[in-house]
């Protein structure tokens, strides 16, 4: 449990992503059997665990403390399973216990005996591995760190493609022994899931430029929609729906899945309808990152899926198949399929990239982010390789926009003003509308730092309230309404495309120029 | 009459008419210890250990006060007998013992039970009256082995060796400590210095405190240069452009608040470390009743809990709620 605990406290303040996948690497590669295999289940979210109420908690530490000294601890703290790690009696012997062996003792448990078993266990750790435990048995590690990272990191150490280790992951059980004897020269695990995920295959951007040299009559051109990417799989009696990194997000659309009357694996874009019509972003965002969906929502935001390819067909696996032939296999599945839930990513057709130019500037929808552009002979290639899949988005809107508060970032930027938040006009006030840190070379950055010291008005611990003097012009993809914005608006993908020194603030955009956007 | 009152500028003792730790200017002081916010320029005469006042004339300049006197024998104040005994906070702290006829009261100044090499170990001096600093004051402070912190922040230079780790620490105590515990697991190579760091690491290396090789972080190398080593400033610095000299800074800070993650994030620290040099809470409760006191006064931190404690235990108790210390003094 320690070296898991100490895990968890380097991962908690590490913010690079870099940084996490070389601690989780190391881990993995130090850690024994099976306890890494178990914190890779705790990292991924495959354990779960919580099986320990918060009035459960406050009861077993209530029964140890003063009840004055904990309210005081608790309120200095703000974290209740933190202040029990931190409070809770210490027997002066300071242990460990496996983390393996915590976990299985957890999961055996009956929800009345958990109390009993995690005091005893608590009496017997160190501090951090308390804290590990508690958040352990809690449900909810909150380090950072994504099912995909960990995977990323677990496929560096075992020195595997990240999808081929996707692709095997959900039929696979923690404490994953099978996995590590793979990688210690065992036998590759054969993939047991039902209806299981297969790595996608990834587009790279191209302009106007790159696709000059390119023969037009090699490809055939799409739509690409602003939604999100899925991969839907009716496998056996199996049904999935899997998001790009592998996550199965079936649960929050059972009523895409219950439409779902197909055998086999279709890729495409993830979309809400509206009406008659398809919702925009936000819309398709009132359905996201849900674990669950009430039927008034599934009523207004009805799911569909708008699909690009086909991957398997009745246990044939069509991926080495030239794409026109998977699309032409994919247009008759389609056919057999509830239309309001299921239809064909149209084609956008061209004879010259000049002629594509102008129907990309003019798409029929305005879900529409640009176009996808994909040689007709290429098989499906998991990864991102670049050449047979394109993506030629649409060129972003820009804004004039004043620089309102700078923070510092981390790493090469810590000692830097890196983090911008910015704002237009509004009358005579300037109001935030977003927040970019990126964009712009190091010697930009080195020369906007200075501007931020040199025109500081205010301080906020890390943030710099900067004089309204210093025009960014940012570019976005789209605009959103929002609540949590004192502006009303939420700009998606905000970067700073230029910095105009030259630009006095005064000529900086209005609030009403961008609503016009909407 | 009470031997010592709370007066807005500090503690006051009437009989022998001089103040303990004021926070503003008074014509006779008596000092604990060098932190900023126990010492301040500008008294009129000044009874400190012999190390305090040479830290304070190092950092104020010569003229400091108007009349100094190193605390070597107890001396008399009006009646009122005064002598110093060993905090063990930082070089030249000091409790404060005062007595009178049968009264015996100690202000502790700021102290910790951990042993810190760089100064006499905190002695316990049985008395009435106990006025004790509460900074830790809470049961959710336990202070862990400092040698696991050092050893925390040793893994973390093998484990990024291109990053340059640049350790926050005060000026005074907690930069020398933290060189001493580097020392002690065994760590040879130079430490490298923000220049506010040096006038006081000289100074201890001169009263005999060993530190090893110690160099200045100076920006000749360049830009991104320092990867692999350890730096230590303090942790204004952190947010100056002193800081973008170094490759990748890594960004640790050393304090007793970092055992607490809110506070850590609050820093933006990447590594805490949690290394203090004030007693936590079970060294709080264990000393007040090595005392031996009847009565507690508690001031700076988290009075209410360790005034509770008192009580419980059945001790007189109160909070002083004195203005103008703090948390753990930012150090200039």
């Amino acid at each position: 449990m320690r070296r898991f605990a100490a895990l968890l406290d380097r991962l908690a303040f590490t913010p690079s992503r870099n940084d996490k996948l070389r601690l989780i690497g190391d881990y993995l590669a130090e850690a024994p059997d099976p306890d890494r295999g178990w914190a890779l289940a705790a990292l991924t979210g495959e354990l779960s665990l919580g099986r320990v109420t918060p009035a459960r908690l406050r009861e077993m530490v209530g029964a140890r403390t003063d009840p004055v000294l904990f309210a005081l601890s608790y309120d200095f703290v703000g974290d209740l399973a933190e202040t029990i790690a931190l409070i809770w009696p210490e027997t002066g012997e300071e242990g460990d216990i496996p983390l393996g062996a915590a976990v299985t003792r957890l999961a055996r448990l009956s929800r009345a005996e958990v109390p009993e078993a995690m005091a005893q266990m608590l009496d017997g750790l160190p501090t951090a591995s308390r804290y590990a435990l508690l958040k352990l048995a809690t449900g909810g590690l909150r380090v950072g760190v994504s099912a995909r990272l960990a995977r990323t990191a677990l496929a560096a150490y075992g020195n595997r493609p990240v999808e081929e280790i996707t692709e095997l992951w959900h039929g696979l059980e923690p404490p994953y022994a099978e996995l590590f004897a793979w990688f210690a020269g065992g036998e590759k695990p054969v993939n047991a899931a039902e209806a299981p995920f297969r790595p996608v295959m990834l587009s790279t951007p191209i302009d106007a430029e790159g696709l000059a040299a390119l023969p037009p009559e090699d490809y055939i051109a799409e739509w690409k929609w602003d939604g999100i990417r899925v991969q839907a799989v009716a496998e056996g009696l199996t049904r999935r729906l899997w998001s790009r990194t592998g996550e199965d997000i079936s649960a929050a659309f059972p009523d895409l899945v219950a439409a779902m009357d197909f055998e086999g694996a279709l890729d495409g874009e993830l979309l809400v309808r509206r009406g008659e019509a398809v919702g925009s972003f936000a819309d398709l965002q009132q359905r996201l990152n849900r674990k669950t969906v009430s039927r008034p929502l599934m009523a207004r935001f009805p799911a569909m899926l708008r699909a690009y390819d086909l991957l398997t067909l009745r246990g044939e696996d069509l991926r080495p198949l030239p794409q026109t032939e998977r699309r032409a296999r994919l247009s008759e599945v389609l056919a057999g399929l509830e239309p309001t839930r299921f239809d064909l990513s149209t084609e956008v057709p061209f004879t010259s990239w000049d002629e594509l130019a102008t129907a990309r500037d003019a798409p029929h929808e305005s879900i529409v982010e640009g176009v996808m552009i994909k040689r007709r002979d290429t098989p499906y290639i998991a990864g991102r390789q670049r050449g047979p899949w394109f993506k030629w988005k649409r060129d972003p809107f820009l804004v004039d926009a004043i620089l309102l508060y700078a923070q510092r970032g981390h790493g090469k930027r810590s000692g830097y003003y890196s983090d911008y938040t910015f704002g237009v006009w509004r009358g005579e006030e300037i109001v935030p509308v977003g927040k970019a840190y990126f964009g712009f070379t190091d010697e930009e950055l080195r020369r906007i730092d200075r501007f931020v010291r040199d025109n500081t008005t205010e301080r906020f611990g890390p943030v710099r309230a900067v004089r309204a003097e210093l025009v960014l012009e940012i570019a976005f993809e789209g605009l959103n309404r929002s609540k949590r914005h004192k502006s009303g608006i939420a700009m998606r993908f905000p970067r700073v495309n230029r910095i105009r020194w030259d630009k006095p603030a005064a000529e900086a955009d209005t609030l009403e120029a961008l609503e016009a956007l909407l | 009459m009470s031997l010592l009152l709370p007066r807005p500028e500090g503690l006051y003792c009437p009989e022998g008419d001089f103040f303990i730790d004021p926070v503003r200017p008074v014509p006779r002081a008596l000092i604990t210890h060098a932190h900023a916010d126990h010492a301040r320029a500008g008294h009129g005469a000044v009874l400190a250990t012999r190390q305090t006042l040479d830290i304070m004339a190092i950092r104020y300049g010569e003229d400091f006060a108007g009349q100094r006197q190193a605390a070597e024998e107890p001396v008399s104040l009006g009646g009122v007998r005064v002598s110093f005994h060993p905090a063990g906070h930082v070089l030249g702290s000091a409790q404060i013992l005062l007595e009178r006829g049968g009264t015996r009261v100690v202000v502790s100044g700021d102290y910790t039970r951990t042993p810190n090499p760089a100064c006499a170990p905190f002695e316990p001096v049985p008395c009435d009256l106990f006025i004790t600093e509460a900074t830790f004051g809470l049961p959710v402070f336990r202070h862990p082995d400092p040698a696991g912190e050092i050893g925390k922040l040793l893994a973390s230079q093998a484990q990024f060796p291109e990053r340059t780790h640049l350790v926050g620490a005060y000026a005074l105590g907690k930069a020398q400590r933290l060189i001493m515990l580097l020392r002690e697991a065994g760590y040879q190579r130079p430490i490298y210095l923000h220049g506010a760091l040096e006038r006081l690491c000289a100074y201890h290396a001169a009263e005999g405190v060993a530190l090893g090789p110690l160099e200045p972080a100076t920006v000749e190398r360049g830009r991104g240069t320092f990867a692999g080593e350890i730096v230590l400033a303090p942790p204004s610095a952190f947010a100056a452009k002193w800081a973008q000299r170094f490759a990748e800074p890594l960004l640790c800070f050393a304090s007793g608040w970092m055992q607490v993650r809110a506070r850590a994030r609050q820093r933006m620290t990447e590594l805490p470390l949690v290394i203090s040099d004030h007693c936590d809470w079970p060294a709080l409760t264990r000393t007040i009743a090595e005392t031996g006191a009847a009565e507690v006064w508690v001031t700076h931190g988290a009075e209410d809990a360790l005034v509770h404690w008192c009580l419980g235990q059945g001790l007189a108790a109160r909070p002083l709620r004195l203005v103008g210390y703090e948390d753990e003094a930012e150090e200039t």
